[in-house]
């Protein structure tokens, strides 16, 4: 993924070629290849890429029957309907205020702005254990918002509701962060050009501004949905685990683990594994998308 | 992908809005300019302000004798040593990986670089329970290296050696990511240019890569301890949560929680809450100095 938001540097010189050397073969002048590329690939496939493969190797064993009773069991249905119906719900909110507080950020000035900038990565860097603490504590009953919404008849923890407040919490900061450098780098020429067309603001926002964001807002989008599928620490405690009800699905892995149905969690777990693959391939043509329109968006400005 | 909004590589230029500000063509009108920012700051305080407020709020609830209490006890300190100790293994670990790398990804070309990258990424979209199950699946009783693993003695899951592991796994990518976009904007013509004159290639590394990329490498350790020692879901799952052997802080938090001791939860929660302002702190810092040093290069 990092690849692409890079500017490519495959036309610098890699290898040259000796005249005297086979021309097929270039020689590079750099040392270390083998050795770098050896280590990368060692390292990535004893801990990343074999542990994974178990996942399928395991969830193989079970048999076609056992596999897909597993996976569709209406306990875990339910835990998917949870999952990604409050990702989504999560991620389009988050793409909502997430547009809204980059937009604030760039183009206001206001006291406590290069604060604000800081703490919108508080999501990365707190423990989602602790996160998962302070929104239950605060949406509980007697919480500082709990016993405001508790009289209007809404209860969010340990509801599914408290599952979409803790989703959200993580998710902040992926909109944030993909369109607040698109914005930063948007010519300031394109706009002046459709007022001096006569365009209102609000049309120069929607036919200019908002065409240009649109690949970083799905990028952003996209990587909180991805993010809130898998989430697990901050959702437990606020989430009440009610089956049927308010149970996440990596919830339901572990609660298979805890019963010693290793087949059963590791079905599950194949199920996310794949869905994250997916998520992933698509994030990565998102970015691709975002960074060619990115160099159409931006000017000369640099 | 969490890293994907984190990245030294195109320094983050936090201009001053006034340009956008003190031009007519790019302001809009006040009522809209207000609705926008108090809609924004006001989902920002609501969803980041309030619940790190509350977490020192409720940690100090029962005065500081308790609060020290809580982070001195000794399963809360051999806690904090589990933590330190996952940490330091898996950050110089995946230091040391991501750095080769980059210098495999970023310095030559080769068939299948853009797949290798996208694997290294793969971490990121890997829900951290399912992280922690694979390594379950290897070294568990039933697991793949079970049999052998308890014929010689050895315990992985429910050990210590699972809870590094599974931090390993979720903090790979982080120094990786950081390094391979900013080696590879760096280009390869100094690196080159060392090697033609007769450098080795740890000097070439060590005296012309490294100065370059120096603020990146730092970025990238600072997120990766951060996440190190913050992972929940991962470590919860190989942990077996034996106090005083194989909890770790965020480990410790969710014990004293489950057993409605709120008030220690919370003061052991406000250590991790502090680890993470130090950590936005140092990235702040260091995100200046790399604007700094760009700016200095572009002159």
């Amino acid at each position: 993924m990092s690849a692409v938001l890079a500017p490519s540097s495959a036309a610098s010189a890699v290898a040259v070629t000796r005249p005297d050397a086979s021309p097929r073969k270039p020689r590079r002048v750099l040392p270390g290849f083998g050795l770098s590329l050896g280590v990368t690939i060692a390292y990535l496939s004893l801990l990343v890429l074999i542990p994974l493969s178990a996942v399928f190797l395991k969830s193989s064993t079970l048999g076609i029957d056992a596999f897909w009773s597993a996976v569709t069991s209406p306990r875990v249905l339910a835990s998917y309907r949870l999952s990604f119906g409050m990702s989504l719900l999560a991620a389009l909110l988050n793409s909502v205020f997430g547009l809204l507080l980059a937009w604030s950020l760039v183009r206001y000035s206001f006291p406590g702005r290069k604060l604000v900038d800081a703490l919108i990565d508080l999501p990365f860097a707190l423990p989602t254990a602790v996160a998962g603490i302070a929104l239950t504590a605060l949406y509980a009953k007697n919480g500082w918002l709990g016993s405001l919404l508790e009289p209007l008849g809404v209860k969010v923890a340990f509801t599914p509701l408290g599952v979409l407040v803790a989703l959200t919490f993580i998710g902040l900061p992926f909109v944030v962060r993909t369109v607040q450098p698109v914005l930063e780098d948007l010519d300031t020429e394109l706009e002046e050009a459709a007022a001096s067309l006569g365009a209102h603001r609000w049309q120069t926002v929607r036919h200019v501004v908002l065409p240009i964001l649109t690949p970083a807002l799905l990028t952003g989008f996209a990587l909180a949905f991805a993010r809130a599928v898998g989430e697990y620490g901050s959702v437990i405690f606020i989430a009440g685990n009610l089956p049927m009800v308010s149970e996440i699905t990596p919830l339901m892995i572990i609660t298979k683990l805890e019963q010693y149905d290793y087949a059963g969690a590791t079905a599950i777990a194949a199920v996310m594994l794949v869905i994250s693959f997916v998520l992933l391939l698509g994030i990565n043509g998102l970015q691709a998308w975002s960074a060619r329109s990115r160099g159409v968006g931006a000017g000369t400005k640099r | 992908m969490s890293g994907a909004a984190a990245s030294l590589a195109a320094p983050k230029v936090f201009g001053n809005a006034h340009r956008f500000e003190s031009n007519p063509a790019t302001r809009e009108v006040p009522w809209v300019r207000w609705t926008i920012l108090s809609l924004g700051l006001a989902f920002f305080a609501l969803f980041l302000v309030l619940p790190l407020v509350a977490v020192f709020t409720e940690a100090l609830r029962k005065g500081f004798g308790v609060y020290f209490a809580a982070l001195l006890e000794p399963d809360a300190l051999s806690a904090l040593k589990l933590t330190l100790i996952a940490a330091a293994i898996a950050v110089p670990l995946n230091l040391v990986f991501g750095v080769f790398a980059a210098w495999a990804v970023a310095k030559f070309d080769f068939r299948g670089k853009q797949l290798l990258v996208t694997l290294i990424d793969l971490p990121f979209s890997v829900s951290p329970v399912v992280a922690g199950l694979i390594y379950v699946l290897m070294f568990g009783a039933q697991g793949w290296f079970g049999p052998w693993l308890s014929e010689h003695d050895l315990k992985i899951v429910f050990a210590v050696p699972g809870i590094v592991l599974a931090t390993v796994f979720v903090t790979f990518p982080f120094v990786a990511r950081e390094l391979i976009p900013l080696m590879e904007a760096q280009g390869r013509e100094e690196e080159e240019a060392a090697a033609v004159l007769g450098a080795s290639g740890w000097q070439t590394f060590w005296h012309v890569t490294l100065p370059n990329v120096k603020w990146g490498l730092l970025y990238g350790v600072i997120l990766c301890n951060a996440r190190a020692m913050g992972e929940f879901g991962a470590v919860s799952v190989v942990s077996g949560h034996i106090r005083g052997l194989t909890n770790t802080l965020p480990l410790h938090v969710e014990i004293l929680y489950n057993e409605y001791q709120f008030a220690a939860a919370f003061a052991v929660a406000s250590l991790l809450a502090l680890l993470a302002l130090v950590t936005l702190g140092l990235k702040t810092f260091v995100e200046w100095r790399q604007a700094q040093a760009h700016a200095l290069h572009n002159d």
